[in-house]
């Protein structure tokens, strides 16, 4: 009887160090952000079936099943592992956009210039990867030199906002939203016209596809292992190479002395000038990886081969760019956390996707739901300091108290 | 050249009203990066209660009435979604940036969401009949006054009613911030809220009041962005127009006439890209097209207004002076 109370206690004890943890306290905050957004959703769901004689009852539980079911719920385990494989080929260009933002949001800038550089990213790997014979060069190194390429390209297009920030002190949100157009119109301009439009296929409004010129990214089979037995998936090695990037930057951030640099300078300028680190190098440097990150992306979604690409931007910036915000928001700007949310996130619109036959609503829901999710995110530190912490001296309020009841000279022990 | 001047009022209306949305809830001390957001959301509901009230015959032969009160019903629902915002950077000191992004992205979702489950298209029309080619006319709402003269027409043919009503708000607006003791108590909090609070000023208060007019003034921006620009078409997406008013707002050094005078110039740049191969000039009895005799791309004029204003931006750089508390959550205790 005696040994049963000091176990649990123990384990009370140690569910309390466990969960006082930061890290530990930041994914749990995120799961209750999570759980938020999908309590809301639903509601959202139930009161419409409710209040529309159109759309059955039953249907916003079935909703709610489908979404959570992301690409599972397509149906079939051909269709199921068909999506899954398209899902996580749809997460590369994401993981990179939201590392592009979580980046910047280490040195203390906001990156909402994510969709240009990834314009201009696509812009500069397809090109090289459209224009090089792969008859005289071997296609993987022209698929080597226009990842390059395209990285190239969005680095020196992140450059601009971190100079414009560093030597002139320019917001870098203005310079972000202006240098977003102007990329769109720069790409639309240099495509209009041009050979590389896919005019075999009829499909003027797009970019010819890089497999034509045999430049593809390996896939290990893998697109063959998710296929619905005769489509086979987008899935490629893309994935695995937006983690290592990821790893990669977690690395970098918390181990090498650059990494600290670029922290310090998220955490104050002035502060970190007069240790001595030069905080205008820094914010250029920080902006034109983060450049480089999101245009990575692009470049690994164009290369896969079989992406058609719109070249006519002009009007509207590509979703990826801004969806990395809500990556790395949800990620708490950490590279593993970014990639993780991410993965999420697809998975999610995955689910969302797959409302639109089977039940009267349709993919905006999953839309819906990220939004409340990152909504909720914004009280991630709220969350973290007073509900969980408020949790943890509650509980041990009832250690001190619980044992005090069964031998009064233990109680003081906590 | 009175169509190019009557096309640059319609594009800077919107920018002119919804960079002094932002530019209310900064001086306060809130960042309202959700601008784009609540423009949506106020567009969407301006656009549904205008669709629905026009059943009623009385109101379907009032077309400036359902206007006016499609207008207004956009700005309450614009205030009362700035209420997330301020809930969660005032109350619970959440990070305004990602409150911001939240709501950008919730607005859409909202709106295509219910557009889609109720209509099962992309977007909502607003235009009462289309003529044969497909291109919508009539709203019903464009007053037409022929005959005027050039300065005349400018203002008072193919003119809408919000071009005026918007102009009086920015005016009434710009008066209550500088002129008034609330407006000085809102300009206080988004300077130096402890100080403003130890004068006895309730900083949330005054914050809620900020970010509350900011999202009824980007609400009615956004009601008369999709009524005006776009010709009634309400499809959960504004074109960027709240990121760019932002722009214009730091353009503008947070500060009325510079942002009328930023919208002014982003306005006419604009338009000019959407009309440069419209625009003629009468010489000897021929009419020249000055501009598309230049041969140059659409996507060219596109890109002036942006690289204008980075031009701009580089040379009046510092001299730009951000509210000091903008972003900062309050907190009582600190200095």
């Amino acid at each position: 009887m005696k040994k049963d109370i000091k176990e649990k206690t123990s384990f009370g004890v140690w569910l309390k160090k466990f969960v006082s943890r930061p890290g530990v306290k930041s994914v749990i905050s995120s799961l209750i952000c999570i759980l938020g957004g999908f309590v809301v959703g639903f509601l959202v769901l139930l009161i419409l079936s409710i209040s529309s004689e159109d759309i059955d009852f039953a249907d916003s539980f079935r909703g709610l099943f489908i979404i959570l079911g992301g690409p599972f719920s397509a149906g079939n385990r051909g269709d199921a592992l068909y999506q899954f494989g398209n899902m996580l080929f749809n997460c590369t260009p994401l993981i990179m956009t939201g590392l592009s933002v979580a980046l910047a949001f280490k040195t203390g800038l906001f990156n909402i210039g994510a969709p240009g550089q990834y314009l201009m990213g696509a812009m500069g790997s397809l090109i090289v990867a459209l224009s090089i014979p792969t008859s005289v060069i071997p296609p993987i190194l022209v698929w080597l030199l226009a990842l390059l390429v395209g990285i190239a390209g969005g680095m020196i297009w992140g450059m601009i906002p971190g100079l414009f920030k560093s030597l002139l002190g320019v917001n870098e949100v203005i310079v972000c939203i202006m240098t977003n157009w102007i990329a769109a119109n720069i790409v639309s301009w240099v495509f209009s016209g041009s050979q590389f439009i896919n005019v075999a296929e009829t499909k003027m409004n797009f970019i010819k596809k890089t497999s034509v010129n045999n430049v593809m990214t390996p896939t290990l089979g893998l697109d063959k292992l998710f296929s619905d037995g005769s489509l086979t998936s987008y899935m490629d090695i893309g994935i695995f190479i937006a983690i290592a990037i990821a790893v990669v930057l977690y690395i970098m951030l918390n181990k090498t002395t650059f990494g600290f640099e670029l922290k310090a300078c998220g955490f104050n300028k002035n502060a970190s000038k007069y240790a001595g680190m030069n905080e205008k190098r820094n914010i250029m440097l920080s902006m034109a990886i983060a450049g480089g990150l999101a245009a990575c992306g692009a470049a690994l979604w164009c290369l896969n081969g079989h992406q058609d690409f719109k070249w006519e931007v002009y009007q509207s910036l590509p979703d990826v760019g801004f969806n990395g915000i809500p990556a790395a928001l949800l990620g708490g700007c950490n590279p593993i956390g970014t990639v993780i949310s991410a993965i999420f996130l697809r998975y999610i619109n995955a689910g969302g996707s797959n409302l639109v036959g089977q039940t009267a609503f349709n993919e905006y829901v999953s839309q819906l739901i990220i939004a409340i999710i990152i909504y909720f995110a914004g009280f991630a530190k709220f969350i973290k300091d007073v509900v969980i912490d408020k949790w943890i001296a509650e509980r041990r309020k009832k250690s001190a108290a619980a044992p005090a009841k069964n031998k009064p000279d233990g109680g003081k022990e906590d | 050249m009175v169509f190019l001047l009557q096309k640059t009022l319609i594009f800077t209306v919107p920018l002119l009203i919804v960079a002094l949305a932002g530019m209310y809830a900064e001086r306060s001390g809130i960042i309202n990066i959700a601008l784009d957001g609540i423009m949506i959301f106020g567009a969407f509901i301006g656009a549904v209660f205008a669709l629905n009230i026009r059943n009623i015959p009385w109101f379907a032969e009032h077309p400036q009435t359902t206007f006016i009160l499609a207008m207004l019903t956009a700005a309450i629902a614009g205030a009362i979604f700035s209420l997330l915002l301020s809930f969660s950077a005032i109350n619970l000191k959440a990070d305004q940036t990602i409150a911001g992004t939240a709501l950008n992205m919730l607005a859409p979702a909202i709106a295509l969401f219910f557009i889609k489950v109720f209509t099962n298209q992309d977007k909502l029309e607003m235009a009462i009949a289309k003529d044969s080619q497909g291109n919508m006319v009539d709203f019903g709402y464009v007053i037409h006054n022929e005959g005027l003269g050039s300065i005349g027409s400018i203002l008072f043919d193919r003119a809408y009613l919000s071009t005026y009503i918007a102009i009086a708000l920015f005016i009434v607006f710009s008066i209550f911030m500088y002129k008034t003791k609330t407006g000085l108590r809102i300009r206080a909090c988004g300077e130096h809220p402890q100080a403003a609070n130890s004068v006895g000023i309730n900083v949330t208060k005054m914050r809620y009041l900020g970010t509350t007019v900011s999202g009824a003034l980007a609400g009615f921006g956004g009601y008369v962005y999709i009524a005006t620009v776009t010709n009634g078409t309400a499809s959960g997406a504004v074109e960027g127009m709240g990121f760019l008013a932002l722009a214009i707002m730091i353009f503008g050094n947070w500060k009325p006439f510079g942002i009328a005078l930023g919208a002014l110039l982003f306005g006419f740049l604009k338009c000019l890209g959407v009309i440069y191969n419209q625009l003629s000039v009468n010489i000897g009895g021929e009419d020249v097209y000055l501009l598309k005799s230049l041969n140059l791309p659409m996507y060219f004029y596109n890109m002036i207004p942006y690289v204008a204003v980075l031009a701009v931006l580089a040379f009046t750089s510092k001299k730009s002076r951000a509210p000091k508390a903008e972003g900062i959550p309050y907190d009582k205790g600190s200095r």
